[in-house]
């Protein structure tokens, strides 16, 4: 056992590295809890049923954007009836708030944030701005 | 009972002609008629344009009005560098707005007269037929040449094909070259190009362009090219009336009172 060193050498290194992902996620002092939204105050009730809304907000605001860009349809009808205004500031916004709950779970999944916010004004920036 | 093959042949070949018969009664019946009617959409459909009176906007000197309605609307930055300017609506002096036409003995102010001036929405827009990508085309409702800032890659290959320089691009981030925010018009980003679109969104709501409900002379006429009744096609079949570069053939649809 003249080697005994550079085993146990070798073995603490091996276990450092496979166990490093648990050391990084204490480090960053992340957790499985799922994010903290900010939830609308002022509705009860999304435009598409939330599971739909979680999985494909962002199918639903493809098909928004080309129904009114390309083909001059503003109206929404949701499954349950109701009508909505096909804009982003002013139909999503109007319950959610950007930082609060955009970007909030954005951040937590690891989702870059789309670029609609280049151009498309969130409501609070605007207030902000004279 | 026995099937031979031969049977199974005839067999199948009847099926075949019984099968294929249909077809080959609807060739020798001709194609189908076309409806007596046409449909509702085919006559419905608009061409919008705008005259603009020059006396009358002569009349209110240094008025900018429609300029600035039209920048509160649509989030339009203010750059001071003329190469960084955005222009929906803009105002250039009356002698370069008609170049080809002689202006040799007009008086000197009247040659500087500086007169409102936006996008045609042309009948055959050049830049529709140069875009690339599908960012900008005509809208055959309404005949208004839309854009898609979503699908502009900034190429600049409408703004040379544009014979008026309605077209501009953004070389800056436009936002902080905002004085003011509106929050029902997206602002636009870094390399895109953008125009007039006579104010689809408003007109969807039933309202006027801004810059025509903003005139104080009234001096804009908003309204459908093809409708006989319309107050623009009275005002146009009244009085004589100029178009930018009418020998392009591109097929203005702003047209200015003298």
């Amino acid at each position: 056992m003249r080697d005994r060193l550079w085993i146990f050498a070798g073995l603490f290194l091996f276990l450092g590295a496979i166990t490093y992902p648990a050391w990084h996620n204490l480090d960053a002092r992340t957790s499985s809890q799922p994010p903290d939204l900010v939830l609308p105050k002022n509705a009860k009730e999304c435009v598409a049923p939330i599971n739909f809304m979680r999985k494909s907000h962002m199918q639903l605001l493809l098909d928004w954007r080309n129904r009114v860009v390309r083909e001059d349809q503003r109206k929404y009808v949701s499954p349950d009836g109701k009508v909505y205004d096909m804009n982003l500031t002013g139909t999503c916004m109007k319950c959610h708030e950007k930082k609060g709950f955009c970007d909030r779970c954005h951040n937590y999944a690891g989702v870059a944030t789309p670029y609609c916010w280049n151009c498309h004004v969130d409501p609070a920036l605007a207030e902000r701005k004279p | 009972m026995k099937f031979t093959r031969r049977e199974f042949v005839e067999l199948s070949g009847a099926c075949l002609v019984a099968l294929s018969g249909r077809k080959v009664l609807a060739v020798f019946q001709g194609a189908p008629k076309a409806p007596a009617v046409p449909s509702a959409g085919a006559t419905a459909r608009k061409r919008l344009g705008i005259l603009i009176d020059t006396a009358k906007c002569l009349r209110a000197q240094n008025c900018t009005r429609c300029i600035e309605a039209c920048d509160r609307a649509h989030n339009i930055p203010d750059f001071q560098n003329p190469a960084h300017q955005i222009k929906w609506i803009w105002e250039e002096p009356f002698e370069d707005l008609f170049a080809a036409s002689d202006t040799q003995y007009l008086e000197k102010d009247r040659k500087d007269a500086l007169t409102p001036v936006m996008c045609n929405q042309c009948d055959d827009p050049p830049c529709v037929r140069v875009c690339p990508t599908g960012a900008t085309w005509k809208r055959e409702a309404d005949g208004i040449v839309m854009m898609d800032w979503h699908r502009c890659i900034g190429c600049r290959y409408c703004m040379a094909a544009c014979p008026y320089g309605s077209r501009s691009f953004n070389w800056v981030d436009p936002r902080s070259h905002l004085k003011s925010l509106n929050p029902d018009f997206p602002t636009r980003t870094q390399g895109v190009v953008e125009k007039c679109t006579f104010c689809a969104e408003r007109l969807d709501q039933g309202k006027l362009p801004a810059c025509v409900e903003a005139c104080p002379e009234k001096a804009m006429v908003f309204g459908d090219l093809n409708d006989p009744q319309s107050e623009i096609r009275k005002l146009l079949a009244s009085s004589y009336a100029l178009r930018r570069k009418p020998e392009l053939g591109t097929g203005p649809n702003v047209y200015y009172l003298i």
